[in-house]
C-alpha cells in the first residue's frame, strides 16, 4: 500500500532580507533565498502521515519534493531533504522564467503526472501561499489541471480508507471537506509545528541527488509557460517611497492622551 | 470605455444590502463598463434599490442546483456570465482568489490577485496595481486577455453613488445538478459553519477602516485593545502568536497567513513587527504602535509610536477619544 506524496516547494527570497524586483520579476539569488517557510508545514505533515503507518503499511511510501525555478531553487530541495523528503525533483528550464500562476500550475501538474509514471501519486501537498507573491492560488490550479479534488488551506488533515478529510478556517467560515484520493491539499501554518532537522538528515541532504527535468521531458502545453505565455504582464515595479521618520513619544503618564492628540491631528477621531 | 462591454462584480450575497467593500467594487466597475452584479442568491428589494443608486444595470442570480460554496462549482457557474464580459471583480478573500483562478483556467482569462487599484490601460486593456513584499513595492500588471479577472483589496476607493441612477434588470441563470456535481470534482462538503459576526464587537477585520491589534505584549489580556477599538469603532486584530496561545480567535490574525488589511488607521499594541505580521498590515495608511521596547522593529514603519505599557496607554487613549467625541 503506502502513500506516495508529492510536496510542492518554492524557493523564495528570504523574508528577513530586502526583497527586490528586476525587470518586473522577483530578483532571485542563492545568497539570501530559502525554502518558502510555509512549505515546511506540508513537508512535516507528509512525514507525519508516514510515521503514523506501521512498517508494513508504509512499504512503497515516498515523499517527493518538487520545485520549479532557476538553478538556485535546488536550495529549496536541499532544505526539503533536511525535513524528510526522500526524492527531490527540480523542473529547470530557461523557458519557464516569467510564468504566471496558470503557467506555473500547468508545469507543476505535468511534473506530478511525470512522477506518477513511476507509481501512482496519492497526495499532492503544498503550503497555502508562497510568502513572496502571496497569490495562494497555485494549489487550486494544480488540482484543476490534474482533474483532482482540491482541499485547500487545511488546518487539520486526516487520511484514511482511501480518502482525505480536512478542516479549514477561512474567511470567517469553518468547513470540513472530504474527497477520495488522489487529492491536492494545501495547508496553513497552524496545522503542525515543523521539527528541527536532525544532524543525520542535515548531513545526508548535502549529497543527495536531485532529479532535474526540462520542459521537453514533461507533457505540457508550452504555449502557456514563460513570459510569452503569461496572460498578465508586469508594466512596472517600483519601491515605495520611504515613510517619514516615526514621531516617537515616550510615555510619562500621558502617552494615551498624546496618541489621541495625534489621531485628532490626522483627522482620525 | 467601450460602453457595450460588461463589467461584472461578484458578491457573496444579495439577500442583504451590500457592504462598503462590495460597493467599492461597483464604483470601480462603473469606469470599466456596464455594471452587472452576480451572486448565488436572489436579490432582496432593498438591495436592488441600493444597486440602482450605484448605477448597476443588471443583476444576475446564478441558481446552482448543488453546492456553490465549493470552488469548482462556483467557477463553473460563473462561466455562464463571462461571455462578452471585459472584467470581473471580486473582493480579496481566499475563497474568491481560488474561484477566480479556476475561472481563469476555464475561460482563458488573465488573473490579478489582490489589486489595490484597477484602471483602464492603453488600448482598452485592464490594469491592476498591487502592493507586494509587505507593502514595500508597487507592481503594475496589465491583463493581456480579452477578459480580466481581479480580486481587489478593500479600501482601494471610496464607494460613491452613480450620477445616473438605474433600475437594474434581474435575471436568473440555472446551473443544473449534473453540471454542478461534475464541477465539484469529487469534493464533498461535510459541514460548513459561518462564524457569528458580533455586531457589538465592531466591523469585519478585512474591510475595517480602523484596526486596533494586540500582540504577545498583551499577555493574553485583550481588554485594553478592545476598549480602544470600541472607542474608535475599530476592528480587533492580533498576531499569530496570540492565536497559537489560544488567547483569541484565528479570524483576528493579521499577516501573511492571516488576514491582509489596508485600513486608514492601524494601531498595533504589544506587537514587535515581525515580517510575517508586517506583510499583512504595512499597506495601512496611518500606522501607530504602542510598545514598551523602544528598539522594536515595528517602530521603523510607524507614523507615530508610544514607548510605554499598553495596559495603561490604551485605556487612557480610549478615554481621551471618548471625551473628544463627546
Ligand atoms: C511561516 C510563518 C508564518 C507566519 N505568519 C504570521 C502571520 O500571519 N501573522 C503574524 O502576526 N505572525 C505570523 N508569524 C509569526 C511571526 O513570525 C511572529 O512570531 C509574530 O508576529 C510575533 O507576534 P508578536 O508581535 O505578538 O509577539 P512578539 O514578537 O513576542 O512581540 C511582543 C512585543 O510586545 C512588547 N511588549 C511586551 N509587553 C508589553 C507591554 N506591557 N506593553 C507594550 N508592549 C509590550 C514587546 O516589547 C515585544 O515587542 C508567522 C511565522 C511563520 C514562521
Amino acid at each position: 500500500m503506502g502513500l506516495r506524496i508529492v510536496v510542492l516547494t518554492k524557493h523564495v527570497p528570504n523574508i528577513h532580507s530586502n526583497r527586490t524586483f528586476v525587470d518586473g520579476r522577483v530578483a532571485r539569488g542563492a545568497a539570501d533565498g530559502s525554502l518558502n517557510e510555509l512549505d515546511e508545514h506540508p513537508l512535516e505533515e507528509a512525514v507525519r502521515l508516514l510515521e503514523r503507518m506501521s512498517d508494513e503499511e508504509r512499504a512503497g511510501s515516498e515523499i517527493v519534493a518538487l520545485t520549479m525555478g532557476p538553478a538556485e531553487a535546488s536550495d529549496a530541495l536541499r532544505r526539503a531533504y533536511q525535513l524528510g523528503a526522500d526524492v527531490g525533483v527540480h523542473v529547470l528550464d530557461d523557458a519557464l522564467a516569467g510564468s504566471d500562476y496558470l503557467g506555473t500550475a500547468a508545469v507543476l501538474a505535468a511534473a506530478v503526472r511525470r512522477v506518477a509514471q513511476d507509481g501512482p501519486v496519492d497526495l499532492v501537498l503544498a503550503g497555502m501561499a508562497a510568502l513572496d507573491g502571496l497569490g495562494s492560488v497555485v494549489p487550486a490550479l494544480v488540482a484543476a489541471e490534474l482533474g483532482w479534488p482540491q482541499l485547500t488551506n487545511a488546518g487539520a488533515l486526516a487520511v484514511a480508507d482511501g480518502a482525505a478529510r480536512v478542516e479549514r478556517d477561512v474567511d470567517g467560515v469553518t468547513e470540513v471537506l472530504e474527497a477520495d484520493l488522489p487529492v491536492v491539499v494545501s495547508v496553513n501554518d497552524h496545522i503542525n509545528r515543523p521539527r528541527f532537522p536532525n544532524f543525520k538528515l542535515i548531513m545526508a541532504a548535502r549529497t543527495k541527488e536531485i532529479t532535474t527535468w526540462s520542459l521537453a521531458e514533461l507533457d505540457v502545453d508550452t504555449s502557456k509557460v514563460g513570459a510569452a505565455g503569461a496572460r498578465t504582464q508586469v508594466l512596472s515595479a517600483e519601491p515605495r517611497p520611504e515613510r517619514p521618520p516615526v514621531e516617537l513619544h515616550v510615555d510619562n503618564g500621558e502617552g494615551g492622551v498624546a496618541l489621541a492628540d495625534f489621531l485628532a491631528s490626522r483627522g482620525l477621531v | 470605455m467601450t460602453s457595450t462591454s460588461t463589467a461584472l462584480v461578484l458578491v457573496d450575497s444579495l439577500a442583504e444590502p451590500l457592504r462598503d467593500a462590495d460597493l467599492e467594487l461597483v464604483t470601480i466597475a462603473r469606469d470599466l463598463g456596464v455594471v452587472a452584479v452576480v451572486s448565488f442568491d436572489a436579490p432582496a428589494p432593498a438591495t436592488l434599490d441600493q444597486l440602482g443608486a450605484y448605477g448597476v444595470a443588471r443583476v444576475v442570480e446564478l441558481a446552482v442546483d448543488g453546492e456553490p460554496h465549493l470552488t469548482g462549482v462556483a467557477a463553473q457557474a460563473l462561466t455562464h456570465v463571462t461571455d462578452g464580459a471585459r472584467v470581473l471583480l471580486a473582493r480579496a478573500t481566499f475563497a474568491h482568489k481560488e474561484v477566480l483562478a479556476r475561472l481563469a483556467l476555464l475561460s482563458g482569462a488573465g488573473l490579478v490577485i489582490d489589486a489595490a487599484q484597477v484602471r483602464e490601460g492603453d488600448g482598452g486593456s485592464v490594469v491592476g496595481a498591487k502592493r507586494v513584499f509587505a507593502g514595500t513595492w508597487d507592481l503594475v500588471c496589465e491583463v493581456r486577455t480579452p477578459l480580466a479577472l481581479l480580486t481587489v483589496r478593500p479600501n482601494s476607493v471610496r464607494p460613491s453613488e452613480a450620477s445616473d441612477p438605474t433600475t437594474p434588470s434581474v435575471e436568473k441563470v440555472d446551473v443544473p445538478a449534473e453540471e454542478a456535481s461534475a464541477a465539484a470534482g469529487g469534493v464533498r462538503l461535510v459541514s460548513r459553519t459561518v462564524h457569528e459576526i458580533d455586531a457589538e464587537a465592531g466591523p469585519a477585520l478585512a474591510e475595517a477602516a480602523y484596526v486596533v491589534a494586540g500582540g504577545r505584549g498583551t499577555g493574553g489580556d485583550f481588554a485594553p485593545v478592545r476598549e480602544l477599538a470600541d472607542a474608535l469603532g475599530a476592528a480587533v486584530g492580533s498576531t499569530r502568536d496570540c492565536v497559537d496561545e489560544g488567547w483569541i480567535e484565528h479570524d483576528t490574525q493579521i499577516g501573511q497567513t492571516g488576514v491582509t488589511i489596508s485600513p486608514r488607521l492601524y494601531i498595533g499594541a504589544g506587537i514587535s513587527g515581525a515580517p510575517h505580521h508586517r506583510g499583512g498590515m504595512q499597506a495601512s495608511e496611518v500606522i501607530v504602535a504602542v510598545n514598551s521596547d523602544p528598539e522594536c522593529p515595528i517602530f521603523e514603519i510607524c507614523d507615530f509610536a508610544v514607548v510605554g505599557d499598553l495596559a495603561t496607554v490604551l485605556p487612557q487613549a480610549a478615554a481621551a477619544i471618548r471625551e473628544r467625541r463627546g
